[in-house]
């Protein structure tokens, strides 16, 4: 089966337009592609008409040029038919929006969709989902164009069993700053599932990290998305809701009763160096770091701050992800000491957390992420870059990406987020070093490295 | 040829809907787990002549199609010192119901674990390993694994007990030998893919480990009895 179709189309049918009711989701949908899209766009409904001022036809037959996409959003009792339809007219993929399938006792339409689909070679997304936003191309989320916050585009493709939960999900890449590649609500994936579609972002060039929402797999998928995920070269993220244990189900043996289905769940991703996001906030950290940094740390951080308090902060959020803050050697500390100003090298504290002070300029803040680069004892370097401190200048996260450049040891940085100190933020964005707007967001970054590494 | 015996096994346990003790560790021993040696008894004086022959003190367990949990009926005496308390515990136990017998086997001691299996619904199999004894549920001090599990698993396995330095020597205690132990885990998931079209869950408690052995002291094997996906509607 080939997705391109669904994912690049050129030309796009949205069947189940609306004559009367311009907020039918159908409408929506041809509305944002007709005005932002590169898509060409049909409407369809056997009625027939003008819709905007251009024909509705009766039938996707009708269309006078060959259609790459179906949107469909009818009523359920007509889905298999229009499917159908599509196959016989050439169409390459659909995208379902429809609901009233599987969700609501109807698995029998559902399963007849994905018969005459199986056989005709036919990808179809859904039912009962939002479906794909791959701008510049396509975008069938049939949320109104000035509703939603579209993210810049970007390296992250997200794969979500719930449609709002990946419509709110983009707000907040949006937010960040973070980029998508594209998006996928899946819905009932009668067809195209999660593993599917992890196949197809492993080799898409515009995609380097893959996120999931799952709220769970059916029997032994799980174990089929693992072990592909487990040979996927770029990072997996899975967010997973639906943790709390299911209820006294009488169990038998210890075994059954320890190992519920969330303990399997989270301890087969860990072994197979699937990173778990436990929140939605960590999701948006997790996706930061790993598109920056794909290769698993074991998570022996360096911290490098002008604030005692700050770097204390950051020890102990690590304590409590699973990183550790390794000591630094006599002769280790005494390195970085002699890279810094002598008015530094005598208030500060070089034991690891390294703390500059608020005295440091710019040359301590390089020195000490030189050496700690160079360090076997760290693998990742944490700079707390407070702005406030008046040694230093607005350039400074665009020097300090060099030692990234130049060490090849993962830099993590944490500066508020004000606009204010936009400088510090871009030097270190526009050379691709991951930047927090927390001690605890900066510590996340981290702890998505230490969970690429199998366990 | 030893896979077809196992299920042989299990199969005449369908009825019932789980494996006896003695038929439990007849298939672990074919797996290659090492099982104290026993004998299942049906009379006093088959579980005396036994005693003698492996030396007192020893384990007798009930062995009962209807009893699953045997400590829960009072079905399990340990130390026992010689024939005059045998031959009690032996009157005692057929007193139980559903009484086949009693399974006479050598006192063991050393670090007790749990090691278990479960088929799951979304992964197929995965095993446990945990600190075990009677106390498993309350300290959930385990580790879990997809099965089959790789060199790299069973050592990661260990090592993320919250109580593996138990297993290294604790104040003066002897290691536990982890070279048998990764065997056992070893021998254990291979089997378990083996039965996985036949079993629900696993459980070898305790499994006791000592500087040179790690013996499978108890067992319990539970049967796919009905499978809930066979008649479930739907999976969206």
């Amino acid at each position: 089966m080939k997705f391109s179709a669904l994912f690049r189309p050129k030309t796009m049918a949205v069947i189940g337009v609306s004559l009367t009711n311009d907020q039918h989701p159908a409408n929506v949908i041809y509305n944002k592609n007709d005005l932002r899209y590169q898509t060409e766009v049909f409407a369809v409904n056997e009625r027939g008409g003008v819709l905007q001022g251009k024909t509705i036809y009766r039938h996707i037959s009708d269309i006078p040029q060959k259609v790459d996409l179906a949107v469909i959003a009818t009523r359920a009792q007509l889905v298999p038919t229009i499917l159908h339809d599509c196959i016989q007219a050439g169409v390459d993929g659909a995208v379902i929006i429809s609901g009233g399938f599987a969700e609501s006792g109807r698995k029998d339409l559902q399963d007849t969709m994905v018969s005459l689909a199986k056989e005709a070679g036919f990808p179809f997304i859904g039912p009962n989902c939002l479906g794909i936003y791959a701008p510049p191309y396509v975008d069938t989320l049939f949320i109104p164009s000035e509703r939603i916050v579209r993210p810049d585009k970007g390296r992250i493709a997200m794969v979500s069993q719930s449609g709002g939960l990946l419509a709110d999900q983009m707000v907040k890449f949006a937010a960040e700053g973070v980029g998508m590649s594209l998006a996928v609500s899946i819905g009932n994936k009668a067809l195209i599932r999660e593993v599917d579609l992890l196949g197809y972002f492993a080799k898409d060039p515009e995609t380097e990290v893959i996120a999931f929402y799952v709220e769970g797999f059916g029997r032994d998928e799980g174990r089929e998305f693992v072990s592909a995920a487990a040979q996927c070269p770029k990072p997996v993220i899975v967010l997973k809701s639906g943790k709390t244990p299911e209820g006294s189900r009488a169990v038998s043996s210890h075994s059954a009763s320890m190992a519920g289905d969330y303990d399997v769940f989270s301890a087969v991703l860990a072994q197979h160096g699937i990173v778990e996001a436990n929140s939605e906030f960590e999701l948006i950290s997790f996706c930061e770091a790993l598109g920056c940094y794909h290769n698993p740390i074991q998570g022996k951080i360096g911290i490098i701050t002008g604030s005692g308090g700050h770097g204390a902060l950051a020890a102990d959020a690590c304590f409590s992800h699973d990183l550790s803050v390794p000591t630094l050697s006599e002769q280790d500390q005494n390195q970085i000491r002699a890279q810094v100003s002598p008015r530094v090298q005598r208030i500060a504290s070089f034991s690891n957390p390294i703390d500059l002070t608020g005295s440091a300029v710019d040359d301590d803040f390089m020195g000490a992420a030189q050496v700690l680069s160079r360090n076997g004892e760290v693998d990742c370097v944490l700079i707390l870059l407070l702005p406030y401190v008046p040694g230093i200048t607005s350039d400074l996260g665009a020097r300090l990406s060099r030692v990234y450049r130049q060490e090849g040891k993962p830099l993590i940085a944490y500066v508020p987020h004000v606009e204010r100190y936009r400088m510090f933020i871009e030097g270190f964005e526009l050379n691709r070093i991951p930047v927090a707007h927390s001690i605890e967001g900066a510590v996340h970054m981290a702890e998505a490295m230490r969970r690429r590494q199998p366990c | 040829m030893l896979k077809k015996e196992m299920e042989r096994i299990l199969s005449a346990s369908e009825d019932i809907g789980w494996v006896l003790e003695p038929d439990a560790k007849r298939v672990f021993s074919m797996a290659g787990l090492d099982v104290p040696r026993f004998t299942w008894a049906t009379t006093g004086e088959e579980a005396i002549r036994f005693a003698k022959e492996i030396g007192y003190p020893v384990v007798c367990k009930v062995v009962s199609p209807q009893v699953m949990h045997k400590s829960d009926r009072n079905g399990v005496a340990v130390n026992i010192d010689g024939d005059g308390k045998l031959t009690e515990i032996f009157i005692r136990f057929s007193q139980i119901e559903g009484f086949a017998g009693v399974l006479v086997e050598p006192m063991l001691s050393g670090v007790e674990l749990i090691v278990g299996a479960k088929v799951d619904y979304q992964f197929g199999p995965v095993i446990l390993l945990g600190i075990g004894g009677t106390g498993v549920e309350i300290y959930r001090d385990i580790a879990l694994r997809m099965a089959p599990l790789a060199e790299k698993d069973i050592g990661s396995m260990i090592k993320g007990l919250r109580g593996h330095k138990i297993l290294e020597g604790y104040r003066g205690s002897a290691p536990v030998n982890l070279r048998e132990l990764a065997r056992l885990l070893e021998n254990f998931s291979g089997l378990v893919m083996d039965l996985e079209q036949m079993i629900e869950s696993i459980d070898l408690n305790p499994v006791i480990c000592s500087s040179t052995r790690c013996i499978v002291a108890d067992a319990r094997i539970i049967l796919e009895t009905h499978k809930p996906w066979e008649i479930e509607g739907s999976n969206g």
